[in-house]
């Protein structure tokens, strides 16, 4: 069983922030990935501070311009199901209801998704690898079937979130409360590379907290798909997971953002594709271009070179269904 | 099938069942080791308890008052404080699903949900579908469709089903492979479990089953 400790649960973001700032605390939203985490001892904290008292994280609504806002206690399964979310961003609403399995859905929330600590096994079993604050990384040498192609530097996991891709791929921001007030970050800058920092997956300081997360108000014109390989049919990480975010006149793409999951610590905006894209009419033979395009810079390990195919094909197939 | 079935329930509620049994006979062994190491260590015995908190759960309709460690998962103390062994214990990771529960009647994994955080909501389980000794209507498809062999993941396959079934009484097979997605069987029976989710979708839709 996991070593105990205090537990709050408090009613106001403002004693969050009181019991974040003491130190020693983590926060508990729907908890699938904290008491995996106590499990395996990647974190002991004195206190758990719950957030399914906090009513003002929990909840979707338009905002007086349009935007939508979500709230980070929001549940994935609320977030699938809200008629505004299906209507305007079907592929954020595709990206959530292919998370995990409905128990899960049911359970995990927006701010636990993006704040997910990294499923590396090396790193969730008992190796004191560099994210754990050891010398080395075991992946790099050893079984990294699962790890990045992206970005890799001292530490090589990949983030496995479905949201997170299909939200920057939207240009989200996420809003971010600490005791100085609020500051809001786009989210795409929210992650931090293994090379920014590799002990810390996020922006957030140990007393902030995700209070919210606001896409902007959907444009004419745009289109957006998730499609995501995995295993096994259902209940799984992505392989590779693609979110495309595109907006067109008179056929011309005219912006767009491709963003790849399970290839980089953080989501991985495929750049080159995207300047493939921009100011042409989106075809069959522009989608497979755009597929090799995503791949460039791509450094495979020993065991991972099979995602290069793997996200060529899916960024294809993906840009094709919106053709 | 579905006859056998009825008979053990009532053999069950009659008279001495086996896990009571195990279960008395088990509860006088412990208690000995409880003692011996109270006598042995008692100061980690008084830290243990004051570590706990009181914690009051509704489940199955009923209030219970106990107190807990804030580390103690729903499922724990569904199955070692309560004695509802009805719910599983798998792989406590989330992964399994045996250890399916409704929360407000919607599925969860009691492994990964803390007791404290369930107080002021109502909790069902599997002991709880079970009304006047009378199986519901996803139990009975589960017997009469044979939706098992070992029968371990059974009570959290009949859980997801229920939960399915509140959310969308008319599931297409797609529908429910996917409602059932978080739940594994190491026995295969999926495909009789479709067809159990099925049946009792069905029966519900006709009326009078529950």
């Amino acid at each position: 069983m996991m070593p105990n400790f205090e537990y709050v649960r408090p009613t106001t973001v403002a004693e969050v922030l009181t019991r974040l700032a003491a130190g020693g605390a983590r926060l508990h939203a729907g908890g699938s990935d904290l008491l995996g985490c106590l499990r395996e001892g990647i974190l002991v904290p004195s206190s758990v501070v719950s957030l399914s008292g906090v009513a003002e994280l929990r909840g979707i609504g338009e905002l007086a311009g349009g935007e939508l806002r979500i709230g980070a206690t929001t549940t994935l399964t609320e977030i699938a199901s809200h008629p505004l979310v299906r209507q305007r961003y079907p592929g954020l609403a595709q990206a959530a209801l292919l998370v995990a399995s409905p128990q899960l859905r049911n359970q995990g929330t927006l701010g636990g998704n993006l704040c997910q600590k990294p499923r590396c096994w090396y790193y969730r079993g008992s190796f004191q690898c560099a994210r754990k604050g050891g010398d080395t990384c075991y992946a790099y040498a050893g079984e990294n079937q699962y790890h990045c192609l992206f970005g890799g530097e001292t530490c090589y996991y990949v983030h496995p979130s479905d949201l997170a891709p299909a939200l920057v791929a939207l240009e989200a921001t996420a809003h971010i409360l600490g005791r100085g007030g609020r500051r809001v970050v786009p989210l795409e800058q929210f992650f931090l590379l293994p090379g920014q920092d590799f002990q810390h997956e996020t922006v957030l300081e140990h007393d902030e907290i995700l209070a919210e997360v606001v896409l902007p108000a959907p444009r004419p014109g745009a289109a957006g798909v998730y499609r995501k390989v995995r295993e096994r049919g259902c209940w799984d990480f992505a392989l590779v997971g693609v979110a495309v975010w595109l907006a067109r006149s008179a056929g011309v793409v005219e912006q767009v953002r491709i963003v790849l999951t399970g290839v980089a610590a953080t989501p991985w905006r495929a750049r080159a594709a995207e300047r493939l894209l921009l100011g042409r009419k989106l075809d069959a033979a522009l989608a497979a271009r755009a597929g090799v395009a995503a791949s460039e810079g791509a450094h495979p390990l020993a065991h991972n070179a099979y995602k290069v195919p793997m996200l060529r094909g899916l960024v294809e197939e993906a840009l094709r269904s919106l053709a | 099938m579905a006859k056998k079935n009825e008979r053990d329930t009532k053999r069950c509620h009659g008279g001495v069942t086996r896990r009571g049994f195990l279960a008395s006979v088990g509860a006088s062994t412990v208690g000995a080791v409880v003692a011996s190491r109270a006598a042995a260590a008692p100061a980690q015995q008084r830290e243990s308890l004051e570590g706990m908190v009181p914690c009051t759960l509704k489940i199955n309709g009923r209030h219970h008052s106990l107190l807990v460690e804030p580390r103690w998962s729903l499922l724990y103390v569904l199955r070692e404080e309560l004695g509802l062994t009805g719910t599983k214990q798998g792989c406590e990771r989330g992964e399994c699903g045996a250890c399916t529960v409704l929360v407000d009647g919607v599925a969860r994994y009691a492994c990964l949900t803390l007791a404290l955080e369930v107080q002021g909501h109502a909790v069902t389980t599997v002991e709880g579908l079970v009304v006047d000794g009378q199986l519901s209507a996803v139990q009975q498809a589960f017997v009469a469709e044979d939706a098992f062999q070992c029968g371990y993941c059974t009570p959290g396959q009949v859980m997801a089903a229920e939960a399915l079934l509140r959310a969308n009484p008319a599931p297409s097979d797609e529908e429910i492979r996917e409602g059932m997605s978080g739940n594994l069987c190491r026995c295969g029976a999926y495909d009789h479990i479709v067809k159990a989710v099925r049946r009792a979708a069905a029966a519900r839709r006709a009326g009078g089953a529950r």
